[in-house]
């Protein structure tokens, strides 16, 4: 259903908060997925919660499809307007409310940059964990809605393992708050979770309120370099089974060292095959301990060179490095399309192994990076989407590799979400009955269908590929 | 229109962005219109495809998502996929103009500009020779007083009550060192008109350091003004001009301190790469262009400073050249130079980074945003409190005394050309 008058939504947010040029509209019609564009008919900036209810009372009656937007990093397609409608942006919803420094808990507005976030609460000597690889440029809104990982998440976990409490507004416009400052609760059905990572299908999230730990009083950060990516996989393997849990543990291979050498010059040794970026935080001695020993792992494991960050300087370069990774591999070829297969991390040197086999089977082009820690693989194919042909192979290549994962334990996203990207790949991951529990649960809180449509649920499942290595 | 997108935009380059979002955190206009996408890079590249592909038709909206850039071009360090969002913007200009008649004011600014002044620098020297008249004879005083300048738009008036004195007498201060380094001199139009003084001491400390300065004639205004409108054409017809002026074995360096020329001057190389007659000697240009502060360093500025360091009295910022920064990456040069300075403190003023908001024209073309960004600039400003805010460009000089001007601290504080406040300092201690 289209936007049929503006004026009811001009009423509530006021001229200056609506867009509908040809120009905005467009500009809206994208997030950071590649080959996925449809322009909304509106897009609004509401202030609160109120004017968001209003707004969704409107949409309920006239069946205007939803889509809230933070900044539009999204990599699944979860915030292009497939559908059309409206638009929801949180750039006049973007203060931090309040600090609570008895309880170790933030309280935000959706639009606020997460890094912003960050930065604030490590000046007071605190600490909010997640750090996806966009924070500088994502929204926590989006975050929450995406349940979004980063590099620290083989240690501290994920997004939805910081939000305590949220305000909502429901599909019929109702605002509803769950959880609370509170450390234990567990009246009723976990709601809190089933908000985290529902991708704006559930509810529209207007308040959001973190968990905060305390700052680690140290860090250090080392590197590894090796000849083979086997040898790299073998160090995560052995670093973890030896119990050491690092803050972060981040692979790159040798197409992406390359490019991101290319965009920072930041002298990394461009033969290398891959490298191992490590760090561990908490108690000085604790931390001095593990690096070395990691360090040790590493070059038992066969690394070539290892070396210390020996400044905190030189530790953000190695780290603002990784998080270019994907940007910087786009240098390559026209299209970058980016995957986040997850396997058990015990699985990591197999699934490496498998990717490489499947870009050599089809042709195409795919480096990989990612989160080695937690086995959170980004590989990330250069194509060019003017090449059908090709694009069919790469095609080919994914559902191969979603394919791969899942046969070892793993899943098909593993921080990024479901959006519209992979929606027809949901179903392997989590079955028939998986897919009908989920429909269920949007369609008795969503029964119009107007939050954020077409994601997550695909209208036809994929079929699997008959047999891996096989044809 | 699309036609002529499709003549002008360079589809492997809009390919290159794969709209990641690094750069919306990196662009003034994003930031200072709360996050519009529109205004943003990613925004423009997903437009300039659009009108390519057919995908939205020629309106109000999108004229005005590409008037609104300043090309600040802060997106290019900050995009990691290494998208030449320059050249984008540019040719997107070049797109336009094809085909777009201006608006009245654009025109006749465009016009004076374009067609006029800085079409050659004869025209140059006359129009200075008029402001000289007008300021001489008193009649900036009679103008300013009878209102006369309100028939402008304000930004306008504003850039005029900044335009600085023009000196004609010329004496010279600092000895100069036995010659070592071959330095041929790009004095730029504005430069060496209404800054006459500041190329004049710009030769005068390069001398005092070492270098032998030729001045060759006949040249021309760099053309940046033109290539930023999307009057290429017209700019590198003024390129073509300067590179048989400069050709010559002659030269260590080819100087500028003007940072917004010294970045198309160095670009001079990728407009003509396909210019047979042309590409190799735009090459060498490019490769023996240096900016002033950068040469200043070479040439030992930094060690001779040391020796008169003195105690600092008063704190000196220093307000980036975004093409300075940008295109040429030279950050720490000129802050280097700052801080040898005998007499002062150097402080980083907040976002030094960020454009100020006079970006060529623009702050002729889009005196609403100019204005919006300046004034964020000298909240910046207004907290630190220097005595003097050191620039790289004239266009930034200009803004930031309108900024100055504009917040009544004219008795505080004061915008000058880095190679004055060096020759300040210097004159101070000898």
């Amino acid at each position: 259903m289209k936007v049929q008058s503006r004026k009811p939504f001009e009423a509530i947010v006021g001229t200056e908060n609506i867009k509908y040029s040809q120009a905005q509209l467009l500009a809206y019609s994208y997030d950071a997925t590649a080959n996925f564009q449809a322009k909304p008919d509106l897009v609004l900036s509401p202030r609160n919660s109120e004017e968001i209810s209003e707004i969704v009372k409107i949409c309920a009656k006239e069946q205007i499809p939803l889509v809230s937007r933070g900044s539009g990093t999204n990599l699944a397609a979860g915030t292009v307007p497939s559908q059309g409608g409206i638009i929801l942006l949180f750039n006049k919803m973007n203060r931090i409310l309040e600090l609570d420094e008895n309880n170790l808990t933030i309280t935000v507005q959706p639009g606020v940059i997460t890094q912003d976030i960050n930065a604030y609460v490590e000046q007071k000597g605190l600490f909010y964990p997640p750090d996806p690889s966009s924070m500088k440029i994502s929204t926590i809104g989006g975050n929450v809605s995406e349940n979004s990982g980063g590099l620290r998440g083989l240690k501290y976990g994920v997004t939805k393992d910081y939000v305590r409490a949220l305000t909502f507004v429901l599909p019929d416009g109702e605002i509803m708050k769950v959880g609370g400052k509170l450390a234990k609760d567990v009246a009723g059905y976990d709601l809190l979770s089933l908000l985290v990572g529902s991708e704006g299908t559930l509810g529209i999230i207007t308040e959001i309120t973190l968990k905060l730990i305390p700052l680690p009083a140290s860090k250090m950060t080392g590197v590894a370099y090796f000849n083979s990516l086997e040898d790299a996989a073998k160090t995560v393997s052995a670093i973890i089974s030896q119990k050491i849990i690092p803050a972060t543990l981040e692979f790159m291979d040798k197409g992406t060292i390359n490019a991101v050498e290319d965009f920072m010059s930041m002298g990394l040794p461009r033969e290398a095959e891959a490298m191992l970026l490590m760090e561990q935080d908490g108690d000085p001695e604790q931390v001095e301990r593990d690096i070395q020993q990691m360090i040790a792992i590493a070059k038992m494991e066969g690394a070539t060179s290892t070396a210390l960050a020996s400044s905190i300087e030189e530790a953000e370069l190695l780290k603002a490095g990784r998080r270019a990774a994907l940007s910087a591999l786009a240098r390559k070829r026209p299209t970058t399309i980016l995957e986040d297969a997850t396997v058990p991390r015990s699985e990591i040197a197999k699934m490496v192994r498998a990717i490489q086999e499947i870009a050599e089977k089809y042709k195409v082009q795919i480096n990989t990076f990612g989160h080695a820690g937690d086995g959170n693989l980004h590989p990330t194919c250069l194509t060019d989407v003017r090449d059908a042909e090709e694009m069919h192979r790469v095609e080919q290549a994914f559902e191969e590799i979603f394919l791969a994962a899942i046969e070892l334990g793993g899943t098909i996203t593993g921080e990024h979400g479901v959006g519209e990207m992979k929606a027809p790949y949901l179903e392997w991951k989590i079955g028939k009955s998986g897919i009908e529990l989920m429909k269920h649960i949007k369609q008795s809180i969503d029964p119009g269908n107007i939050m954020n449509p077409g994601k997550v649920f695909a209208k036809e499942t994929k079929m699997r590929l008959v047999i891996r290595g096989g044809h | 229109m699309q036609e002529s997108f499709k003549e002008h935009v360079s589809e492997d380059h809009l390919m290159d962005c794969m709209k990641c979002g690094f750069c919306l955190p990196a662009c003034p206009t994003y930031l200072i219109t709360d996050q519009d996408e529109t205004h943003s890079p990613r925004g423009r590249i997903a437009l300039m495809k659009a009108m390519r592909d057919g995908d939205v038709v020629w309106d109000g909206s999108v004229e005005d998502a590409f008037d609104v850039c300043l090309g600040c071009r802060a997106c290019e360090p900050a995009c990691p996929a290494g998208v030449q969002y320059g050249s984008l913007i540019e040719e997107t200009r070049v797109a336009i103009q094809q085909v777009k008649p201006q608006h009245v004011v654009a025109k006749s600014v465009r016009k004076a500009t374009f067609d006029g002044v800085f079409a050659d620098q004869g025209k140059m020297t006359g129009t200075v020779k008029l402001v000289q008249l007008y300021q001489k004879s008193g009649l900036q005083k009679a103008t300013r007083k009878i209102g006369f300048l309100n028939l402008f738009p304000p930004f306008m008036q504003e850039m005029e009550s900044v335009l600085p004195a023009i000196e004609t007498k010329k004496k010279r201060t600092f000895s100069a060192k036995p010659k070592t380094t071959r330095v041929a001199f790009f004095t730029g139009c504005l430069m060496d008109t209404l800054f006459q003084e500041t190329n004049k001491r710009t030769i005068e400390l390069l001398e005092w350091l070492g270098a032998d300065v030729q001045i060759p004639a006949e040249q021309q205004c760099c053309g940046a003004l033109h290539g930023h409108s999307g009057e290429l054409e017209k700019g590198l017809r003024n390129a073509r001009k300067n590179l048989d002026v400069f050709d010559s074995d002659d030269f260590d360096y080819i100087v500028n301190n003007a940072g917004g020329c010294g970045a198309f001057l160095t670009e001079y190389e990728n407009h003509l790469k396909e210019d047979s007659q042309y590409a190799e000697k735009a090459a060498q240009f490019s490769r023996k262009m240096i900016d002033i502060s950068s040469l200043f360093v070479k040439l030992g500025m930094n060690a001779r400073l040391k020796e008169m360091k003195s105690e600092a009295h008063s704190i000196v910022t220093y307000q980036d050249s975004c093409h300075l920064r940008n295109v040429n990456k030279v950050i720490l040069e000129p802050r280097s130079l700052l801080m040898d300075a005998p007499g002062f403190e150097y402080k980083e003023l907040i976002d030094a980074s960020s454009c100020c908001g006079s970006a060529g024209i623009y702050n002729l073309l889009q005196p609403e945003m100019a204005k919006r960004i300046l004034d964020l600039k000298m909240k910046g400003v207004k907290e630190l409190q220097p005595a003097k805010i050191v620039t790289s460009n004239p266009g930034c000089l200009m803004q930031m005394n309108v900024g100055i001007k504009r917040e009544k601290l004219e008795h505080e504080m004061q915008a000058v050309h880095i190679v004055d406040f060096l020759y300040e300092a210097i004159q101070k201690q000898s």
